[in-house]
């Protein structure tokens, strides 16, 4: 049964390929073959999960090899996929999730011209996510990797009519070749030292492997994982991501795309294990990602970008976890599944917002559409309630577990998880109250109206399962499901009981809300964003993400400008200044000895007459000498 | 020698008013005169032969064709005064000075050793001496003249011969074309005016005058026009025109 | 014996300097004619200087192949003139693409 795991990929993949080649006539069903197709591949992969289960412990991991992929002297590399634990959970998350969306989208993206491709993209998307995952060779990892690349540069251009899109697409895509050049140089130290690259066999030689040579393989992957989630110092292009329709910005840029550099993080265990220092370049990574995000998503008004900016902060979380080893690890993916269900939940509120609001992001324009959209309203509360950590959302169980095993790990690590979860509530309430609560600052047209089923249908599912999602940690069953594949972890006893810590951790989370609440809820908020003369500095670098593309543009972009347009400039006067300076002697020559060329026989035969008289002068001077 | 002294200038002067005259027809003529001095200048080199074939061949048949093809090629080709590419006669000049001295001074001063003379050569007399080269020595050469010759006769016809590109008007044809054309432009079907009508003379060269006494330019040859011959009629004084016109009759 | 050959060379420069500057065709035409003659004139004074006819009988060629060379060139220049309405050698610039 395991052996039809490639059929996981196949699936959407053929999905993809018959949807791109159909052509016109395919316009009509084109989403309903695009839905199926991530459809089945989530009924495969709920059979074989299921399976999974059934199984002993110890045989739960399936590698299929389907053929060899590259052999080449010593480089051996199969096209072989592993269903495991940690993949099966993934599988589950990119194609439950994906099926949700593909279906809210048959509703969001109706009225596109181009809906087909749409759904065709977001097929390709599901099987290079379902490639990345479960690869069980990095380089098919990087497959995927470079897959789910291309699908999500697709799909943030897939308005490429507007200038703003088509940027932000090459932006996401020239952003994330810098990790992947991280990735890449891994895959290549991989097969330098050990000879493979499959993930197996990595894992099996890392403990022999010197101190650097983990801990570089350790900051290149983690490199390749800041590139794809966002993590600074690349995490400039997700912003932007969000000019692609909003399906997408939920399925690629919240639930499971960005996850992938925290996938890579656990799926490199051994190696993070190994290395203390890349444990903790990753912490640090995911720290300061986790509270630059909050920030963020603190500042702006447009809806995606604020969701976009909580998203950059909920992976931080998860990067930090993934940074705190075997101890981290199962909260890190319980935290990205709990997210993968609320974040898309709210994106796709978002987007069922902005559906009734002539596709208006900017949250100073809504208000008091808790009424108008109740459906909506509803779904993404328990979104809201999820990411805020209410007690009994699922948001509560894996949010609180990170910042108790950061605790557990480092008080001054904690400390910055905590403040991270009080800024989370402050900006989600922020977010709530202007977009569902107080006054109605509606533009004049626009009629604010509840989305259809096709697309309410999802949000409902979604909802539930931001509620539910904590059941995963029931009896601490994910943890004990994850840990033959990232280790056993060492019990941390904190100082405090843990009832105290979930007490503080809530409250804390309560004291975001409350100060939002005062600050947005009771207030009037203004109909158009305050100038940025008029805010206070901790806004205005928030509203600039804190000057990240500044500091990219001078950092690498201005100089590499300058050093193309010396390039420019030594090649024209340098190189081709060279050459054509040749050639453009010979032609003033040529242009010279051309000006007695008149084509006037009278002119010749001057010339015939001149050299007549030099011969004569000559035999003159013979003859006297 | 005195010949030589004499007619060495004359040939000079001629030849340079071979390249300065204005007219075409005045080149030829002085052409004609170097070419006669030429010939008794071979005369008096004991060249007999040469003498009366220079004055056949150049004189008479070259000349001759000079200028038939100028009478053909008509006066409207005359030069005009304007140089049109520069510098070309500045150093036509300067080349042409330089060239003549050189030579005069090469050529002309290293000739050295006594002159024979022609005396022994010429004892059978001198178309007798040269028909044996010719017909001896040079013969091969001799046949390739004639072929020579023969090939530029044909050329010449073959040049010369123009094709008919258009149909030949029949004279149905033309008094159609004239009829139409009058009937288009209101011009005269019947033959042009006459020159000299009521002028004071009746050559070619005067055009008639209308009865208000203008001349008719349409009366006279074009190429007269062209070449500014054309002399003017009497216009003002018709008067005394009649008055001597009577005279005439009594 | 000198001065003949010096004027034989005068009229061959003066020959040379009328093609140079005249425009007219057929002029320019008479003054090849004219440096032909002149070299006959060389010819037949070098002829009577070394005692023996060769000389005249070059010049006799010379003749008859001027003759040959008038009637082709003049029957290029009509058909020349017939077509451009010039005998103008300057309006033959073709060779100047």
């Amino acid at each position: 049964m395991f052996d039809l795991q490639w059929l996981l990929i196949a699936i959407p993949l053929a999905g993809a390929a018959i949807l791109l080649t159909w052509g016109k006539e395919a316009d009509g069903f084109g989403h309903i073959i695009g839905t199926l197709a991530s459809a089945a591949s989530f009924v495969l992969g709920v059979i074989l999960f299921a399976q999974l289960l059934g199984k002993p412990e110890d045989d739960r991991s399936h590698t299929t090899t389907l053929f060899t992929w590259i052999d080449a002297g010593r480089f051996h590399v199969d096209m072989s996929f592993t269903f495991d634990q940690l993949s099966g959970l993934f599988v589950l998350l990119i194609t439950g999730v994906g099926t949700l969306i593909h279906v809210y989208s048959i509703g969001y993206m109706e009225h596109d011209e181009r809906r087909r491709r749409f759904f065709a993209f977001l097929n390709l998307f599901i099987a290079a996510m379902l490639t990345l995952v479960l690869a069980a060779d990095y380089l098919v990892m990087f497959l995927g990797w470079e897959g789910v690349g291309l699908a999500s540069y697709l799909l943030i251009g897939f308005w490429q009519h507007k200038d703003s899109a088509a940027a932000a697409a090459k932006k996401a895509f020239v952003v994330n070749r810098v990790g992947d050049l991280g990735m890449a140089l891994a895959i290549m130290l991989m097969f330098a030292q050990f000879g493979t690259s499959a993930v197996e066999a990595v894992n099996q030689s890392i403990p022999g492997a010197s101190q650097s040579v983990a801990t570089a393989m350790g900051l290149l992957l983690l490199l390749g994982a800041c590139g794809k989630s966002a993590q600074v110092p690349l995490q400039s292009w997700l912003l932007d991501a969000m000019e692609g329709p909003t399906p997408v910005s939920a399925l690629i840029h919240a639930a499971t795309m960005v996850t992938a550099g925290v996938y890579l993080v656990v799926r490199s265990a051994a190696v993070f294990d190994a290395s203390e220092v890349a444990r903790n370049a990753v912490i640090i990574v995911g720290l300061v990602t986790l509270l630059v995000g909050a920030w963020i998503g603190c500042t702006k008004d447009d809806i995606k970008k604020a969701l976009a900016g909580s998203t950059m902060s909920q992976i931080g979380y998860m990067m930090l976890a993934a940074g705190l080893g075997p101890a981290g690890y199962a909260f890190a993916i319980f935290h990205l599944i709990t997210h993968g269900f609320f974040k898309a939940n709210m994106f796709l509120g978002a987007g069922s917002v902005m559906h009734g609001m002539n596709d208006d992001v900017e949250m100073r324009h809504y208000g008091a559409l808790r009424k108008a959209m109740p459906i909506t309203f509803a779904t993404f509360a328990l979104g809201y309630l999820a990411i805020i950590g209410f007690p009994g959302f699922s948001g509560f169980f894996s949010k609180d577990k990170i910042i108790e095993t950061a605790f557990g790990e480092n008080f001054w690590v904690g400390m910055g998880a905590l403040i991270g979860a009080g800024v989370t509530a402050f900006y989600m309430t922020r977010l709530m109250m202007m977009t569902f609560f107080g006054d109605q600052r509606w533009k004049e047209d626009v009629h604010p109206h509840e989305s259809p089923k096709v697309m309410t249908y999802p949000l409902i599912a979604l909802g539930a399962l931001s509620l539910l999602g904590g059941l995963l940690l029931l009896g601490d069953w994910i943890v004990e499901w994850l840990e033959p594949v990232v280790g056993h972890a060492e019990h941390h006893e904190l100082g405090i009981p843990v009832w105290l810590m979930t007490v503080i951790i809530t409250s804390t989370a309560a004291l975001g809300v409350g100060l939002s609440y005062l600050t947005y809820g009771r207030r009037p908020i203004a109909g158009e964003t305050p100038s940025d003369s008029s805010v206070s500095i901790w806004t205005r670098a928030g509203r600039h993400e804190l000057y990240g593309n500044e500091i990219n543009d001078a950092l690498a972009v201005r100089p590499t400008r300058h050093l193309t347009r010396f390039l420019v400039w030594f090649d024209r006067m340098g190189v081709d200044g060279l050459v054509t300076g040749i050639a453009d002697r010979l032609g003033d020559t040529s242009q010279f000895l051309r000006q007695p060329q008149t084509g006037y026989v009278r002119s010749y035969a001057l010339m015939m007459f001149g050299g007549a008289a030099l011969v004569l002068l000559a035999l003159l001077a013979v003859t006297l000498a | 020698m005195t010949t030589f002294w004499l007619l060495a200038p004359i040939m000079v002067i001629a030849a340079l008013g071979l390249v300065f005259a204005k007219k075409a027809v005045h080149a030829a003529l002085c052409l004609a005169i170097v070419m006669i001095s030429l010939a008794v200048l071979y005369a008096v080199q004991d060249a007999p032969f040469l003498f009366v074939v220079q004055i056949i061949v150049y004189t008479g048949a070259i000349m001759m064709l000079f200028l038939f093809v100028l009478m053909l090629v008509g006066v409207e080709s005359s030069d005009a005064v304007k140089e049109t590419i520069k510098g070309q006669r500045f150093f036509a000049a300067v080349i042409g000075l330089l060239f003549g001295v050189t030579a005069v001074l090469a050529i002309g001063q290293t000739i050295t050793g006594t002159v024979v003379g022609l005396k022994g050569a010429n004892e059978n007399g001198n178309p007798y001496g040269l028909a044996e080269l010719l017909f001896g020595k040079y013969v091969l050469a001799f046949e390739f003249t004639s072929a020579l010759l023969i090939t530029a006769a044909l050329g010449a016809m073959v040049l010369a011969h123009s094709e008919r590109l258009t149909p030949r008007q029949t004279q149905a044809d033309i008094a159609a074309r004239r009829m139409r054309e009058y009937a288009e432009s209101r011009r005269h079907p019947g033959p042009l005016p006459v020159p000299g009508v009521f002028a004071r003379h009746n050559a070619v060269d005067t055009p008639a005058l209308l009865p208000d006494g203008t001349p008719l330019e349409s009366s006279i040859s074009s190429s007269l026009v062209s070449r500014g011959q054309v002399v003017e009629g009497n216009t003002d004084n018709v008067e005394a025109t009649l008055d001597q016109l009577e005279e005439g009759d009594k | 014996m000198n001065e003949y050959i010096t004027l034989s060379l005068i009229l061959f420069t003066i020959g040379s300097v009328g093609v140079l500057i005249r425009r007219n065709a057929i002029v320019v035409f008479m003054c090849i004619e004219l440096m032909l003659n002149a070299t006959n004139l060389a010819f037949v004074s070098f002829s009577r200087q070394h005692g023996n006819l060769d000389g005249q009988v070059a010049a006799f060629f010379v003749m008859v192949v001027a003759a040959a060379e008038v009637v082709v060139g003049l029957a290029i220049i009509v058909s020349i003139y017939r077509t451009r309405r010039s005998a103008s050698v300057d309006e033959a610039s073709l060779l100047k693409s």
